[in-house]
């Protein structure tokens, strides 16, 4: 493993159960993976994989029918390390974590934001509670960090209602109140899926410079290969609760190896390939999640299903950075040499 | 850490996933909720009874609820008379069985009734909108900007008291209401995609409206005539005992509850109006346990 | 040589804005500002754009479930008859309800949850004639058949399905009536990856077995560029370039198609571009900038664009019809 004062964030295998209608629901079912600082981690997969789920248990913010079962997450503060999955949920050292040190922005930037109160009031929330600035100091913040997202006006804007904010703005002021406290690491959960392209661009465009300029680490959630490609320099691609491949962009996107980021990757028109690419949908759909597949999650779904496949498959290391939770890996991985 | 007990039924569940013995029985989850919830099943269980009694109120009492027999005026609760006699020596749990049978009448029947008027107007002015919906828009408005009770009792007085005057004064005060729920849930349903689709048929409003998006309104209406059934019932009950509901030889739980008017009676006699209010409380109290039950298994945003 | 199954004319659909306590109007919203459009039979035509440019409302506006302000909407029939749409009367609709059908984006509040899929499917059946229970269920089911679902899954209720089979079961509904033209109004957008494509394959394989046209309405170019024979960009209610697909991508005239390209994300890190960010966002459709509507946010935007509306002019690349409104395009306008 590299310098080991890089990672901003590990997680080792998170389980995340959620208990609804009296039956148990394996959401996140043993998940490994480090964030370093300065980078940005792309967690992909489809809706119900889990990638919230894990978002959401890096910050306690579970709902009350859920738990973490097992597992570690450990945060790098100053010096110390933190293990947050023994902090209690709504205690005061999560309470201070969350915001300053790890901060979250999410997909829907119409609803994240209080339509009561204005923008500059929500931002200066959190530096009240986590600063010691001065009321003036944290109006200069304020106006500083809205001007830093590029939004015109920062003086007149930070006493405006979120109503009077375009969608790309309100989620660039959401941003702003997430990087408020300067935190080591910002959770994206989907934050453009909601926003037009020429909006996600822009934002992408300044999720980069905060990359660049704060060394933030970042763990961005996304379903768009696309996105991926353009942001990730890490990526994990889960599929029903698992991370099946990880690595660099590079190793994932060039070198598929697990058969379903294969089968995805293939499955989406590329811009620019014109109408005679050939587009291969993966057959069949997601399992329920309460009716799983024995062993490997992805093998009903699979080619290259076997008999092995009835037991899942353990974690291979490829190379130095790429892993992969597949049987026959290897065939796959052949052809890249 | 000592665990809570919500993590032990976690641990419960999570073993009996991992065993596979979970209950594969397929009951509708709203049901489920419902069954789950103490206080809506005690309700139900409450209701049905005193609904069952009062209809089978002539197998239940050997007496006629209407006789008077001056020879056993005002006695006390015995074992002839379970709840006592009256001032005329009526038998009071035979009044309060045959009385039950009138006011849940009344109060069920006005709020179906006012339900069914309510979404009548209601859906087709939330799906059409236009100058319909701003008429009985208007016109709702102006009922509810009269303290009810005072409505009622205005027009008691002008069309004279009867059984069906009262259940059409409470349908003419009762349809506001329904008619703005059924309408507010057609404006959010007109949106969604499917009636959208039936409209690029070119289906007729009525068919699309009446038979494709009210099923999907139902449940808060069903909730909300439950509790109106409530309502009514102690509107006339309140009435019948002011001497303005039903007329008084007709009995009703309001009209039994009429003679505790007289002072001597409050003091002296409680069994002719002790039982027969707490069976109102009860019921009522009964359907609101219902009420609420319903309303908490059809919201799909609480758990269970 | 093509014909053509829907003539657009400057069509129009305006919103009225109320304030006050008098719902007083005090603006319009432009969603859709002057279209002129021709759809070709048996062409998949794409309609691009951001969120409201007024893609989805001149869809609905051909098929009349808003009612165009202004301008005409023609059909013509195989037969060369013309019928101009907008001016009909409700009942006088019906026969061309059939031809023309939809396909919705969110397959959770497409169909009736208190209905089976036969349930709700029957309705339009019945009212366009087949009165017999059984052809309706005959015909319902070998659609469902068609869409790769089973015979068996009229009798189901809508939460029983997933996403991807919710989609299938909202094509078979706009295809009960054997239509000619179907308007799929973001038809694959809410669907998963894996699923999207198996929708998309579903689509073209229809298209060829029914003879179908589509209007294809989505944000996505790169699912355009994939299904669609021509595309047309819309922009604040406007059309700003309409061209076939391979053109849209190699030889791109609007500045605005330009910047939309390169701001998608492309899953391919061979492939990576510099993207154009745009400042800003898409002006308010209530009070659309004088001049060019794009020039507010136009890397290029010179003075003659601040004042003057540019037209849709006709533009040949590769030897194809290529049409564009911006004032600074250099080729040789055909006229």
């Amino acid at each position: 493993m590299e310098n080991k004062n890089n990672i901003a964030l590990s997680v080792r295998d998170l389980k995340t159960f959620f208990y609804t209608n009296n039956r148990c629901n394996k959401a996140v079912n043993g998940v490994s993976f480090d964030v370093e600082k300065g980078k940005t981690l792309c967690i992909v997969g489809e809706s119900g994989c889990g990638k919230s789920v894990t978002a959401a248990t890096i910050m306690q913010l579970l709902p009350t029918l859920s738990r973490i079962e097992e597992g570690e997450i450990k945060f790098q503060k100053d010096d110390k390390i933190i293990n947050i999955e023994k902090l209690e949920k709504n205690g005061k050292e999560m309470r201070e974590i969350r915001g300053s040190d790890i901060a979250m922005i999410f997909q829907d930037p119409m609803t994240a934001l209080n339509p009561v109160y204005t923008v500059g009031f929500q931002i200066s929330e959190n530096l009240k509670y986590h600063t010691n600035l001065n009321k003036k100091e944290i109006r200069e913040k304020c106006i500083s960090l809205l001007n830093d997202m590029g939004i015109p006006l920062p003086e007149k804007r930070v006493d405006e209602y979120p109503h009077s904010y375009s969608g790309g703005m309100r989620q660039r002021a959401m941003i702003a109140m997430a990087m408020a406290c300067n935190p080591k690491i910002l959770i994206a959960d989907e934050p453009t899926t909601a926003l037009d392209v020429t909006i996600q661009a822009q934002i992408f465009e300044l999720m980069d410079k905060l990359k660049k300029e704060n060394d933030t680490a970042i763990i961005l959630i996304t379903h768009d290969m696309g996105v991926v490609a353009e942001l990730a320099d890490n990526v994990a691609v889960m599929y029903m609760g698992n991370i099946v491949e990880a690595g660099t962009a590079d190793d994932v996107l060039r070198r598929p190896t697990h058969p379903y980021t294969k089968a995805l990757l293939e499955s989406v028109p590329v811009l620019g390939r014109g109408k005679n690419q050939d587009i291969n949908p993966i057959k069949g759909s997601t399992p329920d999640p309460y009716n799983r597949p024995i062993g490997c999650q992805f093998a009903p779904r699979c080619n290259w299903q076997t008999e092995s496949c009835d037991v899942m498959p353990e974690i291979t290391q490829i190379n130095e950075t790429h892993q992969v939770r597949c049987h026959k890996y290897e065939q796959f991985f052949e052809k890249y040499k | 850490m000592a665990k809570s007990s919500l993590d032990k039924k976690f641990d419960q569940i999570r073993k009996r996933e991992e065993e596979k013995t979970f209950s594969t029985k397929k009951r509708s989850r709203i049901v489920n909720k419902f069954l789950n919830n103490r206080l809506a099943v005690l309700g139900l269980i409450i209701f049905t009874i005193i609904i069952l009694a009062s209809i089978f109120a002539p197998l239940l009492s050997p007496y006629d609820p209407m006789r008077v027999d001056l020879r056993s005026m005002r006695q006390p609760p015995s074992f002839d008379h379970w709840f006592g006699t009256d001032s005329t020596g009526r038998d009071v749990f035979t009044r309060v069985l045959f009385g039950g049978r009138v006011s849940i009448f009344i109060g069920l029947g006005s709020a179906i009734l006012s339900a069914v008027v309510g979404i009548a107007v209601g859906c087709y002015a939330g799906y059409k909108g236009g100058w319909i919906d701003v008429i009985a828009l208007r016109i709702s408005e102006i009922f509810m900007s009269f303290p009810q009770i005072i409505l009622v009792l205005l027009l008691v007085s002008i069309t004279g008291q009867s059984l069906f005057n009262l259940m059409a004064i409470f349908i003419l005060t009762g349809w506001g209401g329904m008619y703005r729920l059924a309408r507010a849930r057609m404006l959010s349903l007109r949106e969604e995609e499917y009636v959208q689709a039936l409209r690029s048929f070119g289906l007729s409003t009525f068919t699309i409206c009446y038979k494709h998006m009210l099923p999907n309104a139902l449940s808060p209406i069903m909730v909300n005539i439950t509790l109106s059934t409530a309502m009514f019932i102690l509107t006339e009950a309140g009435l019948s005992f002011l001497g303005l509901g039903v007329p008084l030889n007709i009995p009703t739980w309001g009209n039994i509850l009429n003679v505790a008017q007289d002072i001597l009676i409050l003091q002296n006699y409680w069994w002719m109006w002790g039982p027969v209010g707490i069976v109102i409380s009860v019921f009522v109290l009964c359907v609101n346990f219902i009420g609420d039950g319903l309303r908490d298994s059809t919201d799909p945003s609480q758990q269970g | 040589m093509k014909k053509e199954i829907l003539k657009l004319r400057g069509v129009k659909v305006h919103f009225p804005v109320q304030a006050g306590v008098f719902n007083r109007v005090v603006g319009h919203v432009l969603a859709v500002d002057g279209v002129d459009l021709d759809i070709f039979r048996g062409e998949v035509l794409g309609l691009a754009g951001e969120s409201g440019c007024g893609k989805t409302t001149l869809g609905k506006a051909i098929l009349r479930l808003v009612e165009p302000t202004d301008g005409e909407v023609k059909y013509i029939s195989q037969d060369d008859d013309e019928t101009e749409l907008t001016s009909l009367e409700k009942k006088d609709m019906d026969p061309f309800r059939k031809k023309l059908q939809i396909v919705f984006q969110d397959p959770h509040s497409s169909l009736n949850p208190s209905f089976t899929i036969f349930g709700s499917l029957q309705d339009p059946l019945k009212k366009f004639g087949i009165k017999s229970k059984e052809e309706r269920r005959k015909i319902i089911g070998d659609l469902l058949e068609a869409v790769n679902m089973r015979r068996e899954y009229m009798d189901r209720y809508p939460h029983e399905f997933s996403g991807g089979q919710r989609q299938r079961i909202g094509i078979v509904r706009a295809l009960c009536l054997e239509p000619e033209l179907i308007v799929c109004d973001e038809a694959v957008s809410a669907l998963d990856v894996s699923i999207q494509a198996q929708v998309l394959k579903l689509l073209m394989q229809l298209k060829k077995e029914k003879n179908l046209t589509y209007l294809f309405i989505t944000h996505d170019l790169s699912v355009t560029e994939y299904l669609c024979d021509r595309i047309a960009v819309m922009y604040l209610g406007r059309i700003v370039e309409l061209c076939v697909s391979e053109d849209l991508y190699n030889n791109t005239l609007h500045p605005y198609s330009e910047a939309l390209i390169s701001a998608i994300p492309v899953a391919d890190l061979d492939k990576q571009t510099k993207r154009i960010v745009l400042e800003g966002d898409v002006p308010s459709p209530v009070n659309p900038p004088k001049g060019c509507p794009f020039h507010p946010r136009c890397p290029k935007a010179t003075d003659i664009c601040k004042t003057e509306v540019p037209t849709l002019k006709k533009y040949s690349t590769n030897g194809n019809e290529h049409y564009a409104s911006c004032h600074l395009i250099d080729l040789p306008e055909i006229t």
